[in-house]
């Protein structure tokens, strides 16, 4: 590398040291900067630029719902340290994430709610499932009051299996969804059976008719045909 | 102490006095003609009698049950159907004296299943009887809010009733919430605002809506709103088999580490059940991991409550969670899971120490000697600083008369000065052989209750090393984990049990029925968040609102366990 040229008396010899001025902290020489060598200017696409950066810094939101919220606050937290991967500030609002994990069961009362969570999010957005229960509902999934899995709501880029995932996992989770954001990629939009909306856009049927007394026109609402559910 | 005999609770003033006590433990004669006319009938439970009242006496039973036999502690309320009738069963017990426990059996006409509220008796009686009324559909006259509790208030049926079409479809409103005090509002200076707190924020561990009417800085109302983690756990443990499928669920009802106490309470009600009898050795283990559960859970609640209160995700915190990964190697070492143990067996526990013993027990020892230096730093970092104690000194306050009335139980209520453990109290596993001390602070505040779990700590600690002890001295050929139990386990019909253990929370109860098949007819958790979540308006109305926020964090719930 070309910074190695330097001579023992402090004389700058290389090219790169010489684009960087005489009397810059040494502190700035990064790692990076070292790997460009001589020349620091790069060649890339905007777009391919703007996913790597995307990719290396991620604001998680802190999140929290069943099991694996306790898991993934290990994951945070010492030992596992996610934030080594650029990936471990966890916000407590929805309008300052970029990533949503969501660590835990879904039940009927909760998906409403989640699915306002994710609308807060700004564009671009990822989501990481975490545990089984957001994948089909788990060990849940006969249960009377349980999504079959986050994918009903919210569209899911990285599924990370386990009851709950280890640490590692989530962090290895983490890691492809960066690995994923980095090339450009993110989750093809499946279909979302179940979506918030106007109790008064819904088709009239006998359980429509039946709430209708006690539900406003236009507050929203989450439809779940349980039959039609995987 | 343990050490003494756990049946004396008669010694007691309170006790003497009382109908039906007498030296060898309750006199369910007496108590029946304390009811007289009032008692229809009696059954025998494997715990305690069902005395079955008509649901129009219900309160006064309860009344005369309370006032005049000492009966202060409503645990639970079952309800379930059956093919010709409803039926609501009270669980009571007494602070002073566990074991001696009844049930009040009310039957209700399957075509008007109407009875009597008991909240006027016990105030827990509210929520529990929401949660009867959600799930079975027993409907409970003068009941001052009866509404769903766990499932949306849209919902159509009552999920574990026996009609319920788990294919019709649902619909579930997301609204916002009107303010309850609003007509109470005196002209247009007098002003109230409505905060919805939840179900999704850093400080309610969990899916918790708090609907918090503010009147300025201080809380005027607050209705916590549960449900949003009802994840069926009665229906799934209803549809499996009690000897293998059932007991990987407790492990998810408490889930901070806690899964080892959660699984002994099912344990305990089923061998209770089907009359198993656990091999000492295998006692031992179950009480050593229990208490590193134990640990672990209440680190946790220590740290997340320093969160709340300091606000930083920095020291103590991640004190808290490096002390736990020690106790979770450990747990993984001789359960295989970090989490989600599923360790117990019915009859035993899955399998012995991990081979080599020494190094097993070595590392345990090096947590047990660090321990008393870890538990400094953090009464250094928490309990001695003094702004958390001008934070958690006299905030919160419930005093034990309230904690008693919501069958408060765990260190809420041993924060309120109540002695109450049920690992001395109701003795099982290894307690009753072992030299410890159930931890008992008079404050009744927020810093008494973070105080309890702290010193437990300690006392839990205290277990461990004479459990390894123990188990490191134990001949090799008698290790025994396991009981013979049968491959499928069919308890003779119609047997109730009621069993509770002392779970990192409070009193973690399992109320079972079986049918004579190999899954139980009735499955019913006594959570102890869910008794203990009810104080929080207690606690925290006519109180600045950050103080709601210390007080919620040192009730230590989980909603896993408040919602099942």
């Amino acid at each position: 590398m070309s910074s190695d040229n330097q001579t023992a008396d402090g004389r700058i010899e290389s090219t790169q040291d010489a684009r960087m001025g005489e009397g810059v902290d040494s502190r700035f020489n990064s790692t990076l900067r070292e790997a460009f060598g001589s020349s620091p200017f790069i060649l890339t696409k905007f777009d391919q630029f703007m996913n790597w950066v995307r990719g290396s810094s991620m604001f998680m939101l802190q999140f929290g719902i069943a099991c694996c919220s306790i898991e993934m606050m290990h994951t945070y937290a010492v030992k596992h340290d996610l934030d080594r991967f650029g990936a471990g500030v966890p916000r407590a609002s929805p309008r300052q994430a970029d990533v949503i994990i969501v660590p835990g069961t879904i039940v009927s009362k909760f998906a409403p709610r989640m699915k306002r969570v994710y609308d807060q999010m700004p564009e671009p957005k990822f989501v990481v499932s975490m545990g089984s229960c957001t994948i089909s509902g788990g060990p849940f999934q006969e249960g009377y009051n349980v999504i079959k899995g986050a994918e009903e709501v919210i569209p899911v880029d990285i599924h990370v299996p386990g009851c709950p995932p280890r640490p590692e996992a989530l962090v290895y989770g983490v890691a492809k969804l960066q690995e994923r954001i980095a090339n450009g990629e993110s989750a093809p939009v499946t279909v979302k059976p179940y979506e918030l909306e106007q109790f008064g856009d819904l088709e009239g049927d006998e359980l429509v008719e039946k709430l209708a007394d006690q539900v406003d026109e236009d507050d929203l609402v989450m439809r779940y045909n349980w039959a039609e559910s995987p | 102490m343990s050490l003494e005999d756990p049946d004396t609770g008669a010694i007691e003033p309170a006790e003497e006095t009382a109908v039906g006590v007498t030296d060898e433990g309750l006199d369910y004669d007496a108590l029946a003609d304390l009811l007289g006319d009032r008692l229809l009938d009696r059954e025998e439970h494997v715990n305690a009698e069902g005395f079955v009242v008509r649901p129009d006496e219900v309160r006064s039973v309860l009344f005369d049950l309370r006032d005049e036999a000492g009966f202060d502690h409503l645990s639970c309320v079952t309800a379930q159907e059956y093919d010709d009738r409803y039926e609501s069963l009270y669980h009571l017990k007494k602070y002073g004296a566990p074991t001696q426990e009844l049930s009040v059996v009310v039957p209700t006409a399957k075509d008007e299943p109407v009875s009597e509220s008991a909240n006027p008796v016990y105030r827990t009686a509210d929520w529990h009887e929401r949660e009867a009324y959600d799930l079975v559909g027993v409907e409970y006259e003068d009941h001052p809010d009866l509404r769903r509790i766990l499932l949306p208030e849209t919902w159509q049926g009552h999920p574990l009733g026996q009609d319920f079409d788990g294919e019709e479809p649902q619909i579930v409103t997301l609204r916002e919430h009107a303010n309850p005090l609003q007509e109470d509002h005196r002209g247009d200076d007098a002003d109230t605002m409505f905060v919805n707190i939840g179900p999704h924020h850093p400080a309610t561990h969990g899916v918790l809506h708090l609907k918090t009417v503010l009147d300025g800085e201080q809380v005027a109302d607050v209705d916590p709103d549960i449900g949003y983690l009802h994840r069926c756990e009665e229906q799934m443990c209803q549809q499996s088999t009690y000897r293998h499928q059932i007991m990987p669920y407790p492990d998810r009802w408490d889930y901070i580490s806690a899964g080892i106490l959660n699984e002994w309470a099912y344990a305990r009600a089923a061998e209770d059940l089907a009359g198993i009898d656990v091999p000492e050795y295998a006692q031992i283990i179950r009480t050593m991991s229990a208490e590193l559960c134990r640990i672990a859970a209440h680190l946790l609640a220590m740290g997340t409550f320093a969160l709340d209160v300091y606000g930083d995700f920095t020291a103590i915190f991640m004190y808290a969670v490096q002390d736990r990964e020690r106790v979770q190697k450990i747990l993984e070492d001789l359960t295989g899971q970090r989490l989600m143990f599923n360790y117990l067996r019915l009859g035993g526990v899955a399998w012995d120490i991990p081979e080599p013993r020494e190094e097993f027990f070595e590392k345990t020892r090096d947590l047990l000697d660090d321990m008393p230096e870890r538990l400094a730093e953090y009464h250094d970092l928490v309990t001695s600083n003094e702004i958390f104690q001008l934070r958690c000194v006299d905030t919160g306050v419930l005093p034990p008369e309230e904690a008693k009335s919501f069958g408060a139980t765990g260190p809420v209520a041993r924060g309120s000065g109540i002695d109450y453990d049920l690992r001395r109290d109701d003795p099982y596993g290894h307690y009753d052989q072992l030299d410890w001390d159930v931890i008992t602070e008079e404050g009744c505040d927020n810093y008494a209750r973070v105080l309890v779990r702290l010193r437990e700590v300690e006392q839990s600690a205290r277990i461990i090393e004479q459990c390894v002890d123990l188990l490191e001295d134990w001949p090799e050929d008698e290790r025994e984990i396991q009981a013979n139990v049968p491959r499928t386990l069919r308890p003779d019909p119609d047997t109730e049990v009621y069993r509770a253990v002392e779970a990192a929370k409070g009193e973690l109860g399992i109320y079972m029925r079986s049918d004579g098949t190999d899954q139980p007819a009735r499955f019913k958790i006594r959570s102890p968040c869910f008794s203990n979540l009810q104080t929080l308006p207690v606690m925290s109305e006519g109180e600045y609102i950050p103080d709601m926020i210390a007080s919620l964090g040192s009730l230590d719930i989980v909603l896993g366990e408040v919602d099942r």
